[in-house]
């Protein structure tokens, strides 16, 4: 029923070329699809970011309007314990936490890297974890299993170490949440795996030949060939560990206790903003936040040259 | 990506031995293959034990969570936890915090399946000035820490008073604020052949009938995933509902939990436990059904769990 269409469209203009007006159709097109992105673009994400960055020179409690004071919330920063303390409880986690979950999650994957029945099993299993780590349900779960008396703590005295509940001991909730982070090694670990399947097994035959060990396979042929997969789960898991929450506060009863020991970078933002209501404060947290994970990011793309082999042919 | 299964299953023995240049015994290799799976499932024991333990202990009595008595299944099974646990909190039964979760997941199910679909296609199928600078924007957002936007986006929706309904918590799914799916249909859609656009659009379809009559069709897949993870992003979200909602009422369940746990306070642990059960029984029941896809997600897309 449409046959006709075109035929008629098309001759009335002959002197149109029809690039230009199918340029207009799509221009229009376009913006229209895009509409609902663009929206949410400007009203949820780049307006606010810049009004934070507004209020981030202010003092602003919600109720009164904003009192511009320039520089002094990012230089009260840093006279914050409790601030200075947020950093150094997410740095600890970031720089323990990522590396050991990646290296558990590039072992795993290695493990399973083979065509043995149960595969499909095995790495639906692994990951698992990382499907339910952030919720509440495992944040409760946690606290109970390495309370006083949990299991953990009774599984630990039958080797003779007596610890008591890690949850109220500030030394450590921290191996606590390192723990946490690693047990959810399973998203990475499903990357990796399919990383170590694109590697041609030639290259391995290829080293055996030449006498190569497992060490030896594994730097001169593993890292190398995995590197931008490597590249992408350590920038991913990087980001994710410096806004870790839910747990932290179900853990900590939102307080970031026992002495300040879980006293996250977000959780912090979050009692200066919603139940201090130091808007302005909150908010210059927000932006360092920002400018940190930035920094972070661009580190790691940087040296990422000099450790990140892509192979000639992608896929 | 996925490798081939057929030749392991029919001739499991000589390809095999082509591949190995030690050509083991069978023997060997038996050997080798039952200490994988020794390994393999002690490691699967220790990372499942959690979800075991927690399992377990919310069919046992109080007295016997923690404490000396360490193993896993009780003799006194009982279903009383999860009596309480349907009790609720504060006057309001658990069943209307599942309605709430559930209201709020399938929100943000079709928002997010609609907003991402129709961004994704004018990123991958049309040309205009000014796509690449947006697709960059779009691809920034994907690394953006979620607190940068939190605070002003929080004054907004008070200013409008919006604070304690879902409006805040659903209005970023209908306009694509999740990049991470937009992303992935993007990458799904470049997948697909050029060809059946142009075809299309010889035939007189325009941008519209294009859209819906050919690319929705095909993008099965990705819709599937994108629906599945955007369900289960929503009803673990913690932070969202803990902004923005007041009234007990309207609490879907993590944020339900949280109050059950501030108010009971550890003297009621079977209870607590049980509810958190009752909380991920629909991810769990979903990651059964669904594995597959979201393995498969995960491992071709990057998606994060």
């Amino acid at each position: 029923m449409t046959q006709t269409q075109p035929v008629s469209r098309r001759s009335p203009a002959p002197s149109l070329p029809r690039k230009s007006r199918q340029r207009g159709v799509d221009t229009r097109a376009g913006y229209t699809f895009l509409l609902p992105w663009m929206l949410g673009f400007f009203a949820l994400t780049a307006g606010p970011m810049i009004a934070s960055l507004y209020l981030s020179f202010t003092n602003y409690n919600l109720f009164e309007p904003p009192k511009w004071i320039g520089l002094d919330n990012y230089l009260s920063l840093f006279q914050d314990e409790r601030f200075m303390q947020s950093v150094g409880v997410t740095v600890s986690y970031v720089v323990f936490g990522t590396p050991l979950k990646l290296a558990a999650a590039l072992a795993v994957a290695m493990l399973l890297n083979s065509k043995r029945k149960g595969q499909g099993f095995y790495r639906s299993a692994f990951y698992a974890p990382s499907l339910i780590g952030a919720s509440v349900s495992i944040a409760i779960v946690w606290k109970a299993m390495f309370g006083d008396a949990g299991p953990v703590d009774q599984g630990l005295s039958f080797f003779g170490i007596n610890l008591g509940g890690w949850v109220g001991n500030p030394s450590m909730t921290m191996p606590m949440f390192v723990l946490l982070t690693v047990w959810q090694f399973g998203a990475p670990m499903v990357i990796f795996l399919a990383g170590l399947k694109q590697i041609p097994g030639e290259l391995y035959e290829a080293a055996s030949m030449d006498g190569a060990g497992p060490i030896r396979k594994f730097f001169n042929i593993t890292w190398p060939m995995l590197s931008p997969v490597i590249f992408f789960n350590l920038l991913m898991e990087t980001i994710h560990a410096f806004q870790i929450f839910n747990s932290a506060y179900i853990i900590s009863n939102g307080e970031g206790g026992p002495a300040g020991s879980t006293l996250f970078y977000t959780l912090y933002l979050y009692l200066r903003g919603f139940s201090d209501f130091r808007m302005g404060y909150a908010s210059a947290m927000a932006w360092l936040l920002l400018i940190v994970v930035g920094i972070l990011t661009l580190i790691i793309f940087r040296t990422s040259k000099s450790w990140v082999h892509y192979s000639g042919d992608s896929k | 990506m996925t490798t081939t299964a057929t030749p392991t299953q029919s001739a499991p023995e000589t390809p095999a031995a082509i591949y190995n240049p030690k050509s083991e015994t069978s023997l060997a290799k038996g050997i080798k293959s039952a200490i994988f799976h020794i390994v393999a499932i002690g490691l699967v024991s220790i990372v499942l034990y959690p979800a075991l333990w927690m399992i377990a202990s919310s069919f046992k009595p109080n007295s016997e969570i923690g404490g000396s008595n360490t193993a896993l299944w009780s003799n006194n099974f009982s279903m009383d936890n999860f009596v309480t646990a349907m009790d609720g909190i504060g006057g309001v039964s658990t069943m209307t915090f599942f309605t709430n979760s559930l209201i709020l997941a399938v929100g943000a199910v079709v928002g997010t399946v609609l907003s991402a679909s129709i961004s994704a296609y004018a990123f991958a199928r049309i040309n205009f000035p000014g796509r690449g600078f947006f697709f960059g924007m779009m691809i920034a957002t994907l690394l953006l820490p979620f607190h940068v936007v939190i605070i002003p986006q929080y004054i907004v929706f008070q200013q409008l008073g919006f604070v304690d309904t879902y409006i805040p918590l659903l209005i970023g799914k209908f306009l694509a604020a999740d990049a991470f799916f937009v992303f992935l249909m993007v990458q799904f859609m470049r997948g697909l052949p050029a060809e059946l656009d142009e075809a299309a659009r010889i035939d007189g379809a325009g941008h519209v009938r294009i859209f819906g009559s050919i690319m929705l069709p095909l993008m099965k897949p990705a819709l599937i995933s994108t629906s599945i993870f955007s369900f289960i992003w929503s009803w673990n979200d913690f932070l969202g509902p803990l902004l923005y909602l007041n009234t007990p009422e309207k609490y879907p369940l993590p944020l339900a939990l949280r109050l059950f746990v501030d108010q009971t306070q550890s003297s009621d642990y079977g209870a607590m436990i049980a509810m958190s059960v009752l909380a991920l029984m629909p991810v769990l029941i979903f990651f059964l059904i669904f594995q597959r896809y979201i393995v498969e997600g995960v491992s071709t897309q990057g998606l994060k769990g």
